[in-house]
């Protein structure tokens, strides 16, 4: 399987690539992508992974949204959208990189991460879902969901596949908490309900009540991974939320009690027959309440 | 203080050392871009470890940190000379340095050069200088607190054995008694306003009466001792009042430490020029300086609220 797949990531990541930088990058990188691909020692991966900058320039891919959709026929979750040229680049050395060996690979690979810039980390992180060997990076992207750097935060934790498939439940709550916690929107996270669970539906209630015995006040999405898991417990701040003078968290509410099957989730769904009948139609979902949090 | 609303780079700042105040403060001030050189950390470090976790910390979370403030953020790397004098771990360094060197932002080989000028100190500066010269990196060098004037000139000697061209070396901590020696040779010459122990900025002041613009950089190595990182703000203004030229103060605060250190191809104006209002809650530096519910700020970042009310949120 990831013998063909490897070999139409790199095609697809070139093709883009091409597009974007000039012709004396494309040539730089052919050269340093031949240099890496005989390479027996990963030195011949450093010093043009971190040079890329220079060469290739930093700026934003534009994508049609024909290339997005063959990203995610690719490879399923992949979303190169807030990508740069040189992200691209280093992206294709690392690729470049020999890997029948697991153990040499992943040990060129995490002594990489050990010395990265901020530039690196993104990109570093940004490529594990393309990376041969997936399982040897586990720890080393656990690790980087504790990273105070917001941007790289967001390329482990957002439009990225990676946690959803590798991460045990207690690094995926991690994710989904700190996410909320450091103001960025949930919906951009890959597999968020298919992985809500009911220690992460605790949590987050328990987060919602610590902010609210400060004064303070949670996004209205935190409720998407809470919905399903409803118990006597959490359906009082969902009442809390229908009793609440903000709109959203009425929607947000509603839209929790949909995914419930607690009978007195879907009681309360029944008090709110207007809210009820736009989710019925599709007028309102959990895509809308992310956008409004973006927005706000 | 008055500036005439000028634009400053700092070119010598350990900034790991100083708060989010001290940020706020110099952006407020005009500082816009800062160059931290790897040093040491007031104590010797004992393990190869700390020395890469440092080195990363200056091209990672600093770079990061000093970019919520809408300040761009350089390094220089090298292995300073206090610790080059433990000369197993020293070992170990060098081979550490060129994973770094060649990163994004790093402007050059520092802050390297003399302290007590022993013969460790002397063999890590000279292999540090090859190590610039083969990646094209401009070197600045640290000069000693004692003897500085013969360590100063022995700096500048060394440089020239080991074949760099002056242009690219900054000679820091400069002081009335060396810099005619350092200008005459054609090198940059730095002056670190540094209260007590260096350069007082009255004398800075004179310093420019006298020789001009040419080549002189002003900074002010605010590390963790008693120093300020407002020194290079302050020094503009002081200089404005004393009747020195808007043109000579943008020289020495501001371009000539581009000029120098831009030699690495790593530092240029647009970087801080297309990008000059901060936005915290912008994708791209969105982060947990704001720890969850903070406000972030919008256009100027405001000033330490700390004096100004007892209530804390």
């Amino acid at each position: 399987m990831y013998s063909n797949f490897l070999p139409n990531t790199i095609a697809f990541l070139e093709q883009l690539f091409d597009r974007q930088a000039t012709p004396a990058a494309a040539q730089w990188l052919k050269e340093k992508q031949n240099l890496v691909r005989s390479s027996e020692t990963g030195k011949d991966l450093y010093l043009p992974f971190s040079a890329a900058p220079r060469y290739v320039g930093k700026s934003m891919l534009s994508l049609t949204p024909d290339e997005l959709e063959q990203a995610s026929q690719l490879r399923k979750g992949f979303n190169p959208t807030n990508w740069t040229t040189d992200q691209l680049a280093r992206t294709i050395l690392l690729l470049s990189l020999p890997h029948d060996n697991a153990d040499n690979y992943s040990k060129t690979i995490l002594k990489l991460f050990g010395t990265a810039d901020m530039g690196e980390l993104v990109a570093l992180y940004a490529a594990l879902p393309l990376l041969p060997h997936p399982e040897k990076f586990v720890a080393q992207a656990t690790e980087g969901i504790r990273t105070n750097m917001g941007n790289v935060y967001e390329a482990i934790a957002l439009n990225n596949p990676y946690p959803f498939e590798n991460f045990i439940e207690a690094a995926w709550n991690q994710l989904v908490l700190k996410t909320i916690f450091t103001g960025k929107s949930l919906h951009k996270i890959y597999g968020l309900d298919e992985r809500s669970n009911p220690d992460l539906a605790r949590m987050l209630s328990d987060y919602a009540h610590e902010r609210w015995a400060a004064g303070r006040t949670v996004t209205p999405e935190l409720w998407r991974p809470v919905g399903p898991y409803i118990n006597e417990t959490i359906i009082s701040d969902i009442k809390k939320l229908f009793a609440s003078e903000n709109e959203t968290e009425h929607e947000a509410a509603a839209l929790a009690c949909t995914q419930s099957s607690y009978p007195e989730a879907q009681a309360l769904l029944d008090q709110h027959p207007l809210l009820k009948h736009k989710i019925k139609e599709g007028q309102l979902n959990w895509s809308h309440i992310g956008q409004k949090a973006i927005t706000a | 203080m008055n500036t005439l609303n000028m634009k400053f780079i700092d070119p010598h700042i350990h900034m790991t050392s100083r708060t989010t105040d001290d940020y706020a403060a110099m952006q407020k001030a005009g500082i816009v871009a800062i160059i931290e050189p790897a040093f040491w950390l007031g104590q010797p470090r004992t393990e190869l470890g700390s020395f890469k976790d440092y080195y990363s910390s200056l091209i990672g979370w600093e770079r990061f940190r000093a970019s919520q403030f809408g300040i761009k953020h350089y390094c220089t790397i090298g292995l300073n000379s206090k610790e080059a004098n433990n000369e197993a771990l020293a070992e170990e360094v060098m081979d550490l340095l060129p994973l770094f060197i060649c990163k994004e932002g790093v402007v050059g080989v520092g802050e390297i050069g003399y302290d007590d000028q022993t013969a460790a100190e002397d063999k890590y500066y000279r292999l540090q200088l090859d190590l610039a010269k083969e990646a094209n990196l401009p070197v600045q060098i640290h000069t000693p607190h004692r003897d500085k004037k013969a360590g100063t000139i022995r700096s500048m000697e060394v440089a020239l054995e080991h074949k760099l061209e002056p242009h690219m070396v900054i000679v820091d901590h400069n002081n009335e008694e060396t810099v005619r020696d350092v200008l005459d040779r054609g090198f940059w010459a730095a002056f670190t306003i540094y209260p007590n122990t260096k350069m007082g900025n009255e004398r800075m002041v004179e310093i420019v009466k006298q020789y001009g613009s040419e080549r002189i950089i002003v900074n002010s190595a605010a590390d963790w001792g008693i120093s300020d990182p407002l020194a290079v703000p302050k020094t503009a203004s002081l200089m404005l009042e004393q009747g020195i030229s808007v043109d000579d103060i943008h020289k020495v605060c501001y371009q000539n430490a581009l000029d120098a250190f831009g030699q690495s191809g790593q530092m240029k104006e647009s970087d801080w020029m297309d990008n000059t209002t901060i936005d915290q809650s912008q994708k791209l530096f969105n982060n947990s300086i704001l720890r969850g519910g903070q406000l972030p700020t919008i256009g100027e970042i405001r000033t330490n609220p700390i004096f100004d009310s007892n209530i804390i949120r």
